[in-house]
């Protein structure tokens, strides 16, 4: 049976774990935007809590997601069996692009916008909401795309525990030893990774000024 | 004699303790209503740094100045700014703004009623010689280098400050452009009462421009003269301005 055929025949289910994927990506990139860009901009003119939370957000990416998943599993709260501890992992991974973007797009603006700013009598407040943010939000949202495709890869490994998603095919499929199983499940991942991209991709452009 | 509207107090500045080249040193002098002052200097010479000692942008490390006759320390650093206007070279313009929004800017934090922000667009785009209509919605991007110096003296003069500071406005322009705005900004200054503080490196231009040239050189000033006396200056340091624009009158002494 080729993996078109299983997709077909299992249309339902395979439909119903791309919407449970799409929830477990989108509620984590929400949490880890609220966090990220807040942070972001926390740590513009803070060396060392930016050097603490690059740091800390660049360590928790190189931990291998599978492991990442066991550690939080026995923790209290946070940890157990389901989707809301994938959503933590997920979150964890996606906070580096979007801190690193924010911080970068809100340092690379040209000084001298800002010192006009300054110099008009704008106030710090307005500077951030009208200047910064405004001048900083494509380089913001291409860390939320990448942010973005590499969730949308991580929640698959989520399956494992018991969090769903297009993972489960995956994982199915392996332990099946079949192709077409493990394909139900790659290939939306892939489609909705490089839909993901491409969306987020021309919302940047849209954002961008020169 | 009326108070002087900007004056320099023994300044110094520096940038840390322990540097032993001040940028400027035991400057002072006063400026006057109306009159617009040329800063002259080569790179490195102070003229920037002790324009932005007057909108507060530079703190001084000794000395004083005062704006309106109270020291800028104590100036609410917002409201000092918001009275003067500031133009500085092309890239003070915000890109992500339209002319308008960028014009209307300070206008509008200033609470302005909106029609009232309408009618002084309309007024300064027409003082700096460009259609508001054909204007409002464009981007700096999609202006040539003119025409955004422009928008840049049309922000400046919107909520119709009493001084105006320009850093080198006309700087990064082509001779025919450079030309044509400056000879639009002393029209626009016989119609406008302003006190215009003016940092330039080019001799031609503070001739041209200034009702009054201060020359600085290595952070401090070593002269202070009327055009027409200036061109008569004995002072090495003039003399080479002089002589580089081939404007030298006279064999030096």
């Amino acid at each position: 049976m080729n993996s078109l055929q299983f997709m077909l025949s299992h249309r339902t289910e395979v439909l119903a774990a791309t919407r449970e994927h799409l929830i477990l990506v989108l509620i984590s990139l929400a949490i880890a935007a609220a966090i990220g860009v807040p942070l972001g901009l926390a740590i513009v003119g803070r060396p060392r809590l930016r050097a603490i939370a690059l740091a800390v957000a660049s360590v928790l990416q190189t931990i291998p997601s599978l492991a990442l998943f066991g550690f939080l599993i026995p923790l209290p709260f946070i940890g157990g069996i389901g989707a809301h501890t994938a959503i933590v992992a997920l979150v964890l991974y996606a906070l580096l692009p979007i801190l690193r973007n924010t911080y970068v797009g809100l340092t690379g603006i040209d000084p001298a916008i800002l010192e006009a700013a300054e110099g008009m009598g704008m106030t710090e407040e307005h500077i951030l909401f009208r200047v910064r943010l405004p001048l900083a939000s494509s380089v913001i949202m291409a860390g939320i795309r990448t942010a973005a495709v590499i969730t949308i890869g991580v929640a698959t490994i989520a399956a494992a525990i018991g969090a769903g998603g297009l993972g489960t095919f995956i994982f199915r499929g392996v332990s099946m030893v079949s192709d077409a199983v493990i394909l139900a499940g790659a290939i939306p991942a892939a489609i909705l990774a490089l839909l993901a991209d491409f969306l987020l991709g021309l919302l940047e452009r849209r954002l961008k000024v020169t | 004699m009326s108070h002087p509207i900007i004056e320099f107090r023994q300044v110094e500045y520096q940038i840390s303790t322990i540097s032993t080249h001040p940028i400027l040193s035991g400057v002072s002098f006063q400026i006057h209503r109306g009159e617009t002052i040329a800063l002259l200097g080569r790179s490195g010479s102070g003229k920037t740094t002790l324009l932005k000692l007057i909108n507060g942008l530079r703190r001084v490390s000794s000395g004083a100045v005062l704006v309106q006759e109270h020291d800028v320390r104590d100036w609410d650093i917002i409201r000092l700014r918001r009275g003067i206007g500031y133009v500085i070279q092309e890239t003070g313009l915000f890109p992500h703004l339209t002319v308008r929004e960028n014009v209307c800017l300070v206008p509008q934090l200033e609470n302005w009623p909106a029609d009232r922000i309408s009618s002084r667009y309309v007024e300064v785009l027409q003082s700096v010689g460009l259609s508001p209509s054909l204007y409002s919605q464009r981007y700096p991007r999609e202006l040539s280098g003119g025409q955004r110096q422009r928008v840049g003296v049309a922000r400046a003069l919107a909520a119709d400050p009493e001084i105006l500071l320009m850093d080198e406005p006309f700087g990064a322009l082509d001779p025919v452009t450079r030309a044509e705005l400056q000879r639009e900004f002393l029209a626009l200054r016989r119609n406008l009462t302003k006190t215009v503080v003016l940092v330039t490196h080019d001799v031609r231009e503070a001739l041209l421009l200034g009702t009054r040239i201060v020359l600085l050189d290595s952070g401090r000033i070593i002269a202070e003269a009327t055009p027409h006396e200036f061109v008569r200056l004995t002072h090495p340091v003039a003399r080479e301005f002089l002589a580089a624009a081939e404007l030298a009158t006279g064999a030096p002494a």
